[in-house]
């Protein structure tokens, strides 16, 4: 996933000289993840910059540089430390368009590692998707596959709205016999997919739990359960026909994210097939998330991380007898 | 009447001079010198107090012995990451030493050893490394502040800790510690500009070891030296030489002296070098030659205190010795103590979120408990 990535932010740059790479270490080191490796020195410092260390600093000046004409593509090295730069996100970025009744769009992609499971210290892990979902103005999509991560990021790129673009980093290590697409032959923005069909109820989810979705319908098989799993590939907007069709198919509904269940965006969707399916409906929505605690050590992660068996044991709550 | 009726039309018009002005502090004294402060290999050595130095000297060896022990027990697998402080003994040390027990001090994530030089147990120290729990002490027990992953954002709490100590009369002064890149951070020039302001008793001491991750200074700034910026804030900055411990431990007295006696904050740069990697986990041959590298380790701290002493015959081979001895002994049991499994309690994931356990965090609990249950009977 990562060469995906890496590879979106290339493309892009080479067919768009307004597009900008710009961030924490992103030049000579190519990211602490590598994502931006080698853009530096294909298009120079000035379209691949090093900034100084300073979040609010970085998304201020893209904002101005946007302003100016430019697309910049931001790095934000974890997501716990983009909370800095919130300030100029929710004040500024999520409401330019709106403020100068549409007369200054910011096309600003801000792209933030997130989520847990790579055994990260405090403050590396945090699944800060509700944040950003709570704030008009922003796009929201998060890849869960090798094939979006170079799709949505081109489509996130080549928006003219700003888009804050999740990338799971326990998916950048992830392979898929893979070449570099059209971004047209990638479902854009706003589009759900359904990964694997079933009859008898359906995982909704997205970015770092997709694996964990296909892994437990596959072992819900044992049990006699055939699950449809839907990945929601952008979080805002939100595609609600994808996901009411599939629930309305198997009648039965469970959403899995790493955050927090209260008020994450499960609770959300939860609330919106309730009342879009509730005839069609044999149990109530349930939801398998994170605890609503702050991210936990690296050696308590796998408690706090739903797995597999806790969406087993949710669908089986689905046999819902009042 | 017209513009060209009134009195004094066609008069040249000259812009009314503005009122006498004079700045408020003259910036001159808050400047700091050309060249980093200097005491060993100097004239200024001639002052030096042995006894202090022989301590000085030991804590710098302890320093670097347990610099590579944490490098070690990465290797094991023991901690899961260590952002190494070798070539950096000095600042770090010379932080713990000048301060009194009921003062404060604020490290970044990279200062462990500061916290284990001003007494912390070094396995305490080190359970956010390790991953057993995010702090693994009593901060106000040990008057160390939690050991900040985010850059720069225990600045402000080092000037609220210390201002609201002043408002209640007691004599505390906060030592706060941050790297070059973290002196970009918003909230280095908010910390600065409170402390300046409030006069409140802080040291800001940043550790410029060259490079932020892998991004050098000169990407970082374009001031002239790091401790240029103080002079905008209104507090003195002082550069200082961050391998030569005597230099270190005057300038950092000095500043906490001013801090205490009601002077306000300093801001100290101690110009270092990083002579490992940013982390385990960091690659430094992508950004950096071995050149310099190499050219820094003729100026390693260790070496230029043990020069300066054996040549006034403040240390001698059995100094040394001892010193080494003393090293391992601790590498030894911080080794004894690493090498004990952790025991983390699950059911700890809920204690501590609120004063009072929500309802929802019970359920959560519950849950918990009954899938531990369920794994035990497996
Ligand atoms: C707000 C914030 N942004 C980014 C990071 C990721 N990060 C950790 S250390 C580091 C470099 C810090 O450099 P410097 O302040 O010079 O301190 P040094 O590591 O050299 O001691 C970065 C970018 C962070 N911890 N906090």
């Amino acid at each position: 996933m990562a060469q995906a990535l890496t590879r979106a932010m290339r493309d892009a740059m080479a067919e768009d000289p307004t597009v900008h790479v710009m961030g924490e270490d992103v030049g000579t080191l190519g990211g602490v993840f590598r994502i931006t490796d080698g853009l530096a020195k294909e298009f120079g410092e000035d379209r691949c910059t090093d900034t100084p260390l300073a979040e609010a600093g970085i998304l201020g000046t893209a904002v101005g540089m946007a302003m100016y004409g430019l697309r910049p593509v931001v790095e934000m090295q974890f997501d716990a430390f983009a909370y800095p730069a919130f300030e100029q996100l929710i004040s500024h970025v999520a409401k330019m368009r709106n403020r100068t009744r549409g007369a200054m769009p910011l096309p600003i992609t801000i792209r933030v590692p997130y989520g847990g499971g790579i055994g990260g210290v405090e403050h590396h892990c945090d699944s800060s998707e509700a944040y950003y979902v709570a704030t008009p103005g922003l796009t929201v999509v998060t890849p869960a596959t090798v094939e979006d991560a170079y799709g949505l990021l081109r489509a996130s790129i080549a928006s003219d709205d700003p888009v804050v673009f999740l990338e799971p980093k326990r998916l950048y290590w992830s392979k898929a016999d893979w070449s570099p697409q059209a971004p047209a032959a990638v479902p854009g923005i706003g589009k759900a997919l359904v990964r694997r069909t079933g009859t008898s109820a359906t995982l909704i989810t997205y970015g770092p739990s997709l694996p964990v979705c296909l892994e437990a319908a596959e072992a819900a098989r044992e049990e006699g359960w055939d699950l449809e799993v839907v990945d929601l590939r952008s979080l805002v907007p939100f595609d609600e026909e994808t996901v009411v069709a599939s629930v309305r198919r198997t009648g039965r509904a469970v959403v899995v994210h790493e955050a927090g269940g209260f008020g994450g965006p499960g609770a959300e969707i939860a609330a919106r097939v309730t009342e879009r399916c509730f005839h069609h409906l044999e149990a109530p929505v349930l939801r398998v998330t994170g605890f609503d605690i702050p991210y936990p050590p690296p050696m308590l992660e796998k408690h706090h991380l739903p797995g597999v068996e806790r969406i087993l044991d949710a669908v089986a709550r689905l046999q819902w007898e009042n | 009447m017209t513009v060209q009726e009134l009195p004094g039309a066609g008069a040249s018009h000259r812009p009314t001079p503005p009122p006498a002005w004079r700045p408020r502090t003259d910036a001159a004294p808050l400047l700091p010198d050309a060249e980093p402060y200097r005491v060993l290999g100097t004239e200024a050595a001639d002052r030096l107090d042995p006894a202090l130095m022989r301590r000085c000297y030991a804590e710098l060896v302890r320093g670097r012995r347990y610099n590579a022990q944490a490098t070690a027990l990465t290797k094991q697998g023991r901690l899961a990451v260590y952002p190494s402080t070798v070539g950096q003994e000095a600042c770090e040390i010379a932080a713990a030493m000048v301060l009194e027990e009921q003062d404060w001090l604020f490290p970044s994530y990279r200062d462990t050893l500061a916290a284990v030089a001003r007494g912390l147990d070094p396995v305490q120290a080190l359970t956010l490394l390790r991953g057993d729990w995010h702090t693994g002490y009593d901060p106000r027990e040990h008057r160390i502040a939690p050991l900040s992953t985010p850059l720069a954002t225990q600045l402000p709490h080092a000037v609220g800790l210390a201002h609201a100590a002043r408002l209640r009369g007691d004599d505390v002064v906060a030592l706060a510690m941050v790297g070059d890149g973290g002196t970009s951070e918003g909230d280095f020039h908010e910390a600065l500009n409170f402390a300046a302001v409030w006069k409140a008793p802080v040291v800001f001491l940043v550790q410029n070891n060259g490079f932020a991750i892998s991004v050098p200074l000169a990407k970082q700034t374009a001031a002239p030296t790091l401790a240029h910026k103080a002079v905008g804030y209104g507090m003195p900055g002082r550069l200082v030489d961050g391998n030569d411990i005597a230099a270190m431990h005057e300038v950092l007295s000095e500043a906490v002296r001013r801090a205490r006696s009601g002077g306000g904050p300093t801001l100290i740069e101690a110009v270092t070098y990083r002579m490992e990697a940013h982390t385990n986990a960091d690659d430094a041959t992508r950004y950096r030659g071995d050149a310099e590298v190499e050219a820094w380790k003729a100026h390693d701290p260790i070496v230029l205190l043990e020069r300066e002493l054996t040549a006034r015959g403040i240390l001698d081979e059995a100094g040394i010795t001892a010193a080494r001895d003393e090293a391992e002994a601790m590498a030894a049991s911080l080794r004894d103590g690493m090498n004990a499994d952790p025991v983390v309690d699950p059911m700890d994931l809920f204690a501590h979120v609120y004063a009072e356990q929500t309802d929802r965090l019970r359920e959560q609990a519950a849950m918990l408990r009954a899938e531990l249950e369920a794994e035990d009977q497996a």
